[in-house]
């Protein structure tokens, strides 16, 4: 496809969108009033219009998948056969399986805890410092690039030579200056999990600083002048008011960090590749997608597994929309 | 005040700690990029002021070049270009002993003939004999290379190895891909917020629920309903309508629950006194929610777009990876494999791929920020 017609379906893709609302309102707003009298007729073909497509895709993108991957879970390797539990037996069985819901969930204690933490603190000292915010957009950078371009950036850093050679890598530079071996960090097994999480919490820790900066400006300058002039040190002033106050802004940027931690594919994907015992169950249901010509029943299952980790905010994300619906 | 300042200090430091170590990385591949690629391969980035020794292999013509001059056979040459501003410290015929020589030595070879080198990687190579083989001989230099910035390695990167193809599949893909689910949800909002009809509530749960729904719960049955369509209408099963419908379907929860949560924020008078006025919902749509919702927009626009261009896995499962279709980060990753030690082309290519999402970060950052402190939660 060359880039003249690439332009040209661009163009037409979003031309289409623009062009589905503004003919069917235009032919509601000139015809529907004299033809359909009623107004809430006419009110009730409105709704229609504005919402089909988003409903459509809605449906396609989100509702169906959710229930086809359930059944597919259920289903051979093709879709096509009952197999009844065979593939979460498969799943219980498999040792990659084992290895990577236990990465994931090393994943999921290390990271948001890190990230938040080092938010947190970086937010509250930040805070009172005059280039603070040149701080905070340093910081927060790594939040704009894509997982993959952080992966180079890293890989650069874990860079392995062999001890003959100049080390080109910043990590193995410094051991060698120190006086020791160098290391192929991301192929020891265990230690190489960490090496991995520390772009996602480099990434992560600028979504954090943000959000608690903001929190941070809400807490009544009074009471910390007050907590001042009574003598309380800053550190106090963080464990006694500051962690209080922001305690349900620590729980929103935990569960966000989780579920983004929970989905976790490039970063290891672009870094090692599920080797050298570093896979995670998005990377192992991205490898079942296509190994073997596909099975979709594994995949499936995997998927599930990754989704029944964000029921319970799912549950909880319900059940406090209910409450605000009440008031 | 005393024990105040000498906090403040610490904290100062302690910030400073943090900002350094965060900085570092990033900034490591942005001079790695500019660097000349024979040195970036033999010497780390924090080096790159100052002078580097190089160890390098050449070859001396053949046969072909040789002229008779004073009863010698001689063969005359340079080893390396002018401008590179490189002086050989010293230099070898063999493998083993590489710095046997100094400048002005001569060094003899087995076959007698005789080699003169001089810091700028002039050689003279005589023999009394003709030369009968038609490669020269091996020379081992070691030299003091001066600090060498380049943009060579984007001009590489860009034409030749296919990052400026994928460069514009990306924005091929994330254009429509933040501008569709925008116009769709901004619709969608609006009759969530301000159209009373049956079922309302019940598809608001439904949009909060999606929120966190993790996308790899869609992957296989999509996948599956593309490669059916493509089958039925022989159609290719990837392509880039594929990719903007599958990034609409990932970014409409977030986008229609952000949106609404702004909309909801309006005040309800100003809606009531246009339907006084005879306005339609269109007529309000356009004329007051529009105007109004510039910033919601910027901000969402922003987070879908950086969402869509630094996507991977998307674009990897729905558009083929040949040079017209595949996107930067999938590039990237084939680089990382295919050139794992072109430390040149990934460090210039991972910056390319960041150019677009920097620019964004330093000119829109208020935006950036507004939008993930309005709650971003995506699957």
């Amino acid at each position: 496809m060359t880039i003249l017609n690439l332009v040209f379906i661009v163009f037409l893709g979003i031309l289409f969108f623009i062009a589905y609302f503004h003919i069917s309102n235009y032919i509601l707003d000139n015809y529907g009033n004299k033809t359909l009298k009623r107004y809430n007729f006419e009110n009730s073909i409105r709704v229609i219009v504005f919402i089909t497509p988003a409903f459509i895709v809605l449906f396609i993108f989100i509702l169906y998948p959710v229930f086809e991957t359930i059944r597919l879970s259920f289903y051979d390797k093709f879709g096509r056969e009952f197999v009844g539990l065979y593939n979460y037996k498969w799943a219980i069985n498999d040792p990659e399986f084992r290895r990577s819901i236990l990465n994931n969930l090393v994943w999921l204690l290390v990271v948001p805890t890190l990230s938040t933490f080092f938010g947190l603190v970086i937010a509250n000292l930040a805070d009172r410092i005059w280039w603070g915010s040149i701080a905070k957009s340093i910081i927060f950078m790594p939040m704009a690039i894509s997982f993959v371009g952080a992966g180079v950036i890293w890989k650069f850093i874990y860079e392995y030579r062999g001890p003959e050679n100049t080390q080109i890598g910043l990590l193995n530079a410094i051991i060698v200056s120190l006086g020791y071996e160098p290391q192929a960090w991301l192929t020891i097994p265990m230690w190489n999990n960490f090496f991995l999480m520390a772009i996602m919490i480099w990434i992560q820790t600028g979504l954090a600083l943000v959000i608690f900066s903001a929190a941070l400006r809400s807490i009544p300058k009074e009471m910390l002048e007050a907590a001042r002039i009574d003598g309380a040190s800053e550190l106090k002033i963080f464990f006694s008011i500051v962690i209080p106050y922001l305690e349900q802004t620590i729980l929103v940027i935990w569960t966000l960090i989780t579920i983004i931690v929970l989905r976790i594919f490039d970063i290891i994907f672009a870094m090692t590749n599920g080797e050298w015992q570093t896979g995670v169950l998005a990377n192992l249901m991205y490898d079942w997608m296509f190994r073997g010509g596909g099975d979709s029943g594994r995949g499936s299952v995997l998927a599930i597994v990754i989704m029944i980790g964000v029921i319970p905010i799912l549950a909880w994300n319900l059940y406090k929309h209910r409450q605000e619906q009440k008031i | 005040m005393k024990k105040f300042s000498i906090s403040s200090l610490l904290s100062q430091l302690l910030l400073l700690f943090f900002v350094i170590i965060w900085i570092i990385p990033t900034f490591g591949l942005f001079i790695s990029s500019l660097r000349d690629k024979d040195l970036l391969a033999i010497s780390g980035w924090w080096t790159s002021l100052t002078t580097t020794e190089v160890n390098e292999i050449y070859r001396m013509s053949g046969m072909e070049s040789q002229i008779e001059e004073d009863g010698y056979f001689k063969i005359k040459g340079k080893l390396f270009e002018d401008n590179s501003g490189k002086k050989i410290e010293s230099f070898g015929i063999t493998s083993k002993k590489i710095n046997e020589f100094n400048i002005g030595d001569i060094a003899t070879f087995k076959d007698e003939s005789e080699v003169l080198l001089d810091e700028d990687g002039n050689y003279e190579w005589r023999s009394r004999t003709e030369f009968k083989k038609k490669k020269g001989k091996r020379l081992f230099t070691t030299s003091l290379s001066p600090p060498a910035f380049t943009f060579e390695n984007y001009r590489e990167v860009l034409f030749k190895e296919g990052i400026g193809r994928a460069f514009i599949n990306t924005m091929a893909v994330a254009l429509p891909s933040t501008l569709i689910p925008l116009i769709i949800c901004s619709f969608f909002a609006y009759s969530l917020t301000w159209m009373k009809f049956y079922g309302r509530d019940t598809l608001l749960a439904i949009i909060i629920a999606s929120l966190v729904v993790p996308l790899q719960m869609s992957l296989i049955p999509i996948l599956t309903i593309y490669n059916d369509f493509g089958a039925l209408f022989g159609v290719a099963a990837k392509s880039y309508p594929g990719v903007w419908m599958a990034h609409t379907g990932f970014g409409l929860a977030s986008t229609t629950f952000l949106l609404r949560n702004f909309l909801k924020s309006l005040p309800n008078e100003m809606m009531e006194a246009a339907k006084v006025d005879g306005a339609s919902h269109y007529d309000i749509f356009l004329r007051i929610i529009i105007p109004l919702s510039i910033p919601a927009f910027a901000s969402i626009f922003i987070l879908q777009f950086l969402w869509c261009w630094n996507d991977l896995l998307v674009g990897l499962v729905f558009l083929d990876q040949v040079p017209s279709e595949i996107i930067l980060t999938a590039k990237l990753k084939e680089l990382l494999g295919s050139r794992g030690e072109n430390w040149e082309i990934l460090t210039t290519g991972a910056f390319v791929s960041m150019t677009v999402p920097l620019f964004i970060f330093f000119a829109l950052q208020r935006y950036f920020i507004r939008g993930l402190v309005a709650g971003s939660v995506k699957g």
